[in-house]
């Protein structure tokens, strides 16, 4: 196993439990932390492949990451306001409980 | 796994700085998984953005280092600890933490890990040469400027709706129920 490997099968790891985490937990912040994992997973990808990438003067790599966590950041602030909406609503954050869509 | 690491081409202090950084980044993220006070799990997963952080400025990024730790440490880890404070969900929940169908996930979650890991094990073993060490801030300063002008601008267009988005869909809007 070479370099690039060991930092792919960390950042499959990390979408594994960022997976299982948004699947399997009650709180729905938490869920929302789950794929946020997942997300810096795809970070993990995008600099190792720039790191052990083609030998270019271009810096696309990095470039990718920086708006990857641009748009990560947008969606975190908007899932945890979505949360806050809910919460309010249904005065829980309990995801098995918050089974109707009607109001 | 260990012992294999880079045992091609890079010296050992590279293999076990980058040991140390996994079992932060693993351990960090199972815990944020698993822990029942969300609190603690918040907790878990700053150690764990951080170890991340730490992978980048091992591959040479520094700038996405530094950005994930502002954006990830900073940002969205205390607007998490926000989020969990005003919903109150800090108590300690005395159900169960997982969901009924919890199995399911668990199942799914590591059939993915299964065919990614084969996926990536399956390639030849001395893979490519370093050929990216580090880049330095005025490169990516100068791109953004000149290469990916439209992007940032797209970006920043994106941040700003979102931000204003979740203002106004976490507003309290008690005034329009009467």
């Amino acid at each position: 196993m070479n370099g690039l490997q060991a930092c792919l099968l960390l950042s499959a790891l990390l979408f594994a439990i960022g997976l299982a985490g948004a699947l399997t937990r009650r709180n729905a912040i938490l869920v929302l932390i789950g794929i946020e994992l997942m997300l810096n997973a795809a970070n993990i990808n995008f600099i190792a492949f720039w790191h052990y990438g083609a030998a270019t003067p271009r810096i696309t790599g990095v470039m990718f990451a920086v708006f990857s966590i641009a748009v990560a950041a947008a969606e975190a602030a908007v899932g945890l306001a979505i949360i806050l909406a809910a919460y309010r609503h249904s005065r829980t954050t309990d995801l098995d409980a918050m089974n109707s869509l009607k109001g | 796994m260990a012992a294999h690491i880079g045992s091609t081409q890079r010296p050992k202090s590279l293999m076990i700085s980058f040991l140390i950084i996994a079992i932060m980044v693993a351990g960090g993220t199972a815990a944020a998984m698993v822990l029942r006070n969300p609190i603690h799990c918040i907790l878990a997963l700053t150690v764990s953005f951080a170890g991340i952080a730490a992978l980048y400025l091992k591959l040479g990024a520094q700038f996405v280092g530094f950005t994930q730790i502002m954006v990830y440490v900073g940002a969205v880890a205390i607007l998490a600890v926000f989020a969990i404070m005003m919903t109150q969900s800090r108590r300690i929940p005395v159900a169960g933490i997982f969901s009924r169908n919890a199995s399911v996930g668990l199942f799914t979650a590591s059939a993915v890990f299964a065919v990614l890991g084969w996926a990536i094990l399956s390639q030849p073993g001395n893979g490519p040469a370093v050929q990216n060490t580090s880049v330095s801030v005025q490169q990516i300063g100068g791109s953004l400027m000149h290469e990916y002008v439209l992007p940032l601008e797209i970006v920043g267009l994106l941040l700003t709706a979102a931000l204003i988005g979740a203002v106004v869909i976490a507003m309290d809007r008690k005034e329009d129920a009467e």
